[in-house]
């Protein structure tokens, strides 16, 4: 017992090492900042899921530029995420300041 | 803040507007030519009784609360304040748009219940902020019943026509400000049969001219509605969105930004980004104000001046 208990977290620490590599991720960032997507062309797996935060002063949108996505306007702190289940390259934009854009590359997994 | 510009515009024709502007709001005068900026809103008093004289707000941001300014109302009752305070009451005022911060409504009705202490007509157009609601329809419920498409309009006053333009809707990736092919048929036609005499104040929320285009601060589609301008002696075209005063003559066409009653903005490339511009708490009321028009016939220029809260 002691022996497994021992080792019981040394597995879980390897387990989310293994899910924060990037062959393995899953889950994926962007921070919205100084008016620009951080960063600002990220290139994924299918079905990773990219989760978008607004740290501006102002609010901004997420929104796709052939509308596949669309969050709802974000104030400062709010998140939107969405899940790319199919490849392809992904255009987006802030609908309030459209010269803010981005772009999200999703491959075959 | 009084800015004289009665020497620099490239046309004298028939109309005039002055326009002023300072922290509070602009407060514009009429007079026969090119618009040109008086000064402070104390000086628009010194406007004559003959003229027009409205009042531009712009930038409210009922709801904002950051560090920029944590009381956006507190500076718009200010603001509202200043204009109650005028000796002499201007005709109506205009409101170029960012009401509310985040198109909620109960900022709309801090905005209005605020606003309307000016005991004045107020002629809106709406700015990004307040086409944020999830069915973007609370501003057109209650400030754009009788406009066309997302709220644009016209309406005369002293001889002067008056177009209210919208250019926060259906924007496109990595564009600017946006009129849309709808809304140019529109002011084309608007303006057909038009004496070219007759004065133009034409007010819409984003600049209609490239203030500084890597930061969104202009529109897309504007030069199509300044070629259907271009006829007429005196064009003035009143915006806010950017947070601070600036001016730009461009043949017969003056075109003026007013300050925010509740955040400055950075001068264009003077930061990393366009967002709110956190000063000592001793200096913001500044850079946050009104301005005043006034139109005197006969005469060329409007006369704009622009108010700071705080001199």
């Amino acid at each position: 017992m002691v022996t497994k208990n021992k080792w019981a977290p040394c597995a879980l620490a390897v387990a989310m090492a293994l899910s924060a590599g990037p062959a393995w991720t899953t889950e994926s960032q962007v921070k919205i900042d100084n008016f620009t997507f951080n960063p600002p062309k990220i290139t994924i797996k299918a079905g990773t899921t990219v989760t978008w935060t607004n740290e501006d002063d102002i609010p901004h949108t997420v929104t796709s530029s052939k509308l596949v996505f669309k969050s709802k306007a974000l104030d400062t702190g709010d998140g939107y995420s969405f899940t790319f289940a199919t490849p392809g390259t992904y255009a987006y934009f802030c609908s309030l300041h459209p010269h803010m854009t981005g772009s999200i590359v999703v491959e075959g997994n | 803040m009084t800015h004289d510009r009665h020497e620099d515009g490239p046309t004298r024709r028939k109309v005039l507007e002055c326009m002023t502007w300072a922290g509070t709001g602009v407060l514009w005068s009429i007079a026969g030519g090119v618009p040109s900026a008086l000064g402070i809103i104390d000086g628009a008093v010194a406007a004559p009784a003959s003229g027009l004289t409205f009042l531009q707000i712009s930038d409210s941001h009922v709801g904002f609360d950051k560090p920029a300014n944590p009381n956006a109302i507190g500076t718009l009752e200010e603001a509202i304040g200043r204009v109650k305070a005028l000796p002499v009451k201007p005709s109506f005022m205009i409101h170029t748009g960012d009401i509310s911060h985040l198109s909620k409504a109960s900022e709309f009705d801090d905005a209005d219940r605020i606003i309307s202490g000016a005991r004045l007509d107020v002629h809106y157009v709406p700015g990004e902020h307040d086409f944020i609601d999830e069915e973007q329809k609370l501003y057109r419920e209650r400030y754009a019943r009788g406009a066309k498409g997302a709220g644009w309009y016209s309406f005369d006053a002293n001889g002067v026509h008056f177009i209210g333009l919208v250019n926060v809707v259906n924007l496109k990736a990595g564009g600017l400000g946006n009129l849309g092919d709808e809304q140019l048929e529109w002011l084309e036609e608007d303006l057909k049969g038009r004496s070219t005499s007759t004065p133009i104040v034409v007010f819409a929320h984003i600049p209609l001219w490239a203030v500084y285009p890597t930061w969104g601060w202009g529109t897309d589609d504007s030069a199509r509605a300044l070629a259907y301008l271009k006829r007429f002696g005196s064009v003035t075209v009143l915006n806010g969105h950017i947070h601070q005063v600036m001016q730009k003559v461009e043949g017969n066409v003056t075109f003026h930004t007013a300050r925010s009653t509740a955040f400055p903005q950075p001068a264009p490339g003077s930061a990393p980004s366009p967002g709110p511009m956190k000063v000592p708490s001793e200096q913001l009321r500044k850079m946050l104000g009104i301005a005043s028009v006034t139109f005197n016939p006969g005469k060329q220029r409007l006369a704009i001046i622009d108010t700071p809260l705080k001199g």
